[in-house]
């Protein structure tokens, strides 16, 4: 029985192993195919494994693309974009868990409401909007947009609905303010749930395509995501270089996610509000 | 006297905890979606003010053909990718459940990477994959039916292709969910039912299935509303081509507005994508939860 159940097990995992590898298969295939040259990658007979190593395409998509800019763009927007989003989300949250104010319900009600509205409809307007306030190809048009996050206010309200009442009255006996109870009690008591937040919103902006594709027409200012697609139009078919542009693009989110996969996981899980 | 002060104080802190979000929200949010509404009563440039035409926009869409072959592919494209990526990240999900510390950590790494992918480079890379004279996976095709498909070039392929695509895209993020439930479930449940002789089928009837239900009708709603919304990944492939065979309706949208010029009928479609997925929504959530009363 028992001897059945080890083999089972082992079964099992080599099984899923192996369907995870399969699964995993298209970014391998990218890599092989991006340290091919240009004529190995159409080449007759060209097997599924790495038989060259030619790094010229990187090189090529490094200084031959803007796509340090589009890293830049990218990195410096997601990090305001979760910055922002984490303090007006927390702020608010704390406001409607822990305060009583004219108003409250409905504000809380607005919130749940909008987390149904999808932000894709609102794109016209939002396109006039930035337009008036001038900030169409700028960093300002990219953010604006992707500020209102109110899945965010959601999870930390029931986070802060969940701190015991007890450690509230003893900073209010001390004479502690709101803002004290805020940044020194629930924020402190929460941080699982701010990293979760922050990678979940961080992921969100650097991988969001079609906002940033509409409110940027010029090449130095786009994002990774938007900026990729310009290499079609720049080098034709010349797959090695589009792959290797692809993989610089991914890069840094994929290794941020194999260091942090553990919280990434958390993080999910959290967000999705499926573990509390 | 000071408890007026007091709680004119109280106000006004949350006032200032409330307001930063709140001014964003209505700069960004509540006027654009004013905005969308008063638009789509008007023959409006992108740019520009336009005439207030009444219910014109609403007419002509409404006997638009390609709004109706928008809305048969968007749900197609549903079908395609609402229920098939649900079940199998199900089967994923179970199956990584029962792995034991770091083989379920290099599993779920495996499965989930590609959910952190921007869309262009998830679209790079199957483009490549898939292209018709060299794509690596061009052999599967000419195994079934003889020879090369050029995928995103025919009305047939086309759709299901980038569901494929989309699936394997955002399948990982379904897993964390229903593995996430999975934990969820209490283990001597399961011990007290094999302990009364049931077998793994039973287990999984009696017990999996029914407690995972909450997570499965999350996942599937999620799904739902996330596809409904398909634009990139169409946009990337396909173009909404070829004969508009995956034209959707976030792509009539971004087609009137930015390159036609018709920032009021665009608003229109706008607000009809909308009501769509409020409407489906709220139908499917009452649903499975009727799904669910029936169950357990």
């Amino acid at each position: 029985m028992t001897t059945q159940r080890r083999i089972e097990n082992i079964a099992l995992t080599a099984i899923t192993l192996i369907a995870g590898l399969i699964w995993i298969f298209p970014l391998y295939w990218a890599f092989v195919t991006s340290i091919r040259s240009e004529t190995r990658v159409v080449a007759d007979g060209a097997g599924l494994l790495p038989d060259e190593f030619n790094l010229s395409s990187y090189f090529d998509a490094l200084f031959n693309t803007s796509l340090i800019h589009w890293y830049i763009n990218s990195i410096g927007t997601s990090l305001i974009i979760t910055v922002i989003v984490l303090i007006t989300g927390m702020m608010c949250a704390y406001a409607l868990s822990q305060m009583r104010f004219f108003g409250r319900k409905v504000l809380y009600g607005v919130v749940l409401a909008s987390f149904m509205v999808p932000v894709q409809s609102l794109v016209v307007p939002q396109f006039v909007l930035m337009n008036d306030l001038g900030l169409i190809n700028k960093w300002g048009g990219i953010i604006l947009p992707q500020l209102v996050v109110p899945v965010v206010i959601i999870i930390y309200k029931q986070f802060f609905d969940a701190v015991p009442k007890e450690l509230k009255e003893a900073v209010v006996l001390d004479g502690g303010s709101d803002y004290t109870l805020l940044f020194r009690v629930y924020l402190p008591l929460n941080w699982g749930i701010t990293t979760a937040l922050g990678i979940i919103t961080f992921i969100m902006a650097w991988n969001s395509f079609l906002w940033p594709f509409l409110v940027i027409t010029t090449e130095d200012m786009m994002t990774i995501p938007v900026g990729i697609t310009q290499v079609n139009d720049a080098f034709g078919v010349a797959y090695a270089r589009i792959m290797s542009v692809a993989l610089l693009a991914a890069a840094p989110v994929v290794i941020a996610y194999l260091i942090f996969q553990k919280r990434v996981t958390e993080a999910v899980m959290i967000s999705s509000g499926v573990k509390g | 006297m000071a408890l007026i002060r007091n709680k004119k104080r109280h106000g006004l802190i949350a006032l200032s905890l409330i307001l930063p979000f709140l001014a964003i929200f209505a700069l960004v949010f509540a006027y654009p979606l004013y905005e969308v509404i008063r638009l789509s009563f008007t023959d409006a440039p992108l740019i520009g003010e336009g005439n207030w035409i009444g219910l014109e926009n609403y007419i002509r869409l409404f006997s638009d053909r390609l709004f109706y072959i928008s809305i048969k592919n968007n749900a197609y494209f549903v079908v395609l990718t609402v229920i098939p990526t649900t079940m199998i990240a199900m089967v994923i999900a179970l199956a990584v459940n029962r792995l034991s510390g770091r083989w379920q950590a290099l599993a779920l790494v495996l499965f989930f990477t590609p959910y952190v992918l921007p869309v262009s480079v998830v679209t790079q890379i199957w483009a490549w994959m898939l292209d018709f004279q060299f794509g690596v996976l061009q052999p599967v095709f000419a195994f079934f039916t003889g020879k090369p498909v050029p995928v995103f070039k025919n009305p047939y392929w086309v759709l299901p292709s980038i569901a494929v695509v989309t699936i394997w895209w955002t399948n990982g993020f379904n897993v964390l969910l229903i593995l996430a439930g999975l934990r969820n479930i209490p283990t001597d449940l399961y011990e007290a039912a094999s302990l009364d002789g049931a077998t793994r089928r039973q287990l999984f009837a009696r017990i999996t299935w029914p407690l995972l239900w909450p997570v499965t009708a999350l996942v599937l709603t999620l799904q739902l509303i996330l596809q409904l919304k398909l634009f990139d990944q169409v946009y990337l492939l396909s173009e909404g081509g070829p004969f508009n065979s995956s034209y959707v309706l976030l792509l009539m949208v971004y087609r009137e507005a930015f390159q036609l010029n018709h920032g009021g009928y665009a608003a229109a479609i706008s607000l009809i994508l909308f009501l769509l997925i409020a409407v489906v929504s709220v139908l499917q959530y009452q649903l499975l939860r009727i799904g669910k009363g029936k169950d357990t």
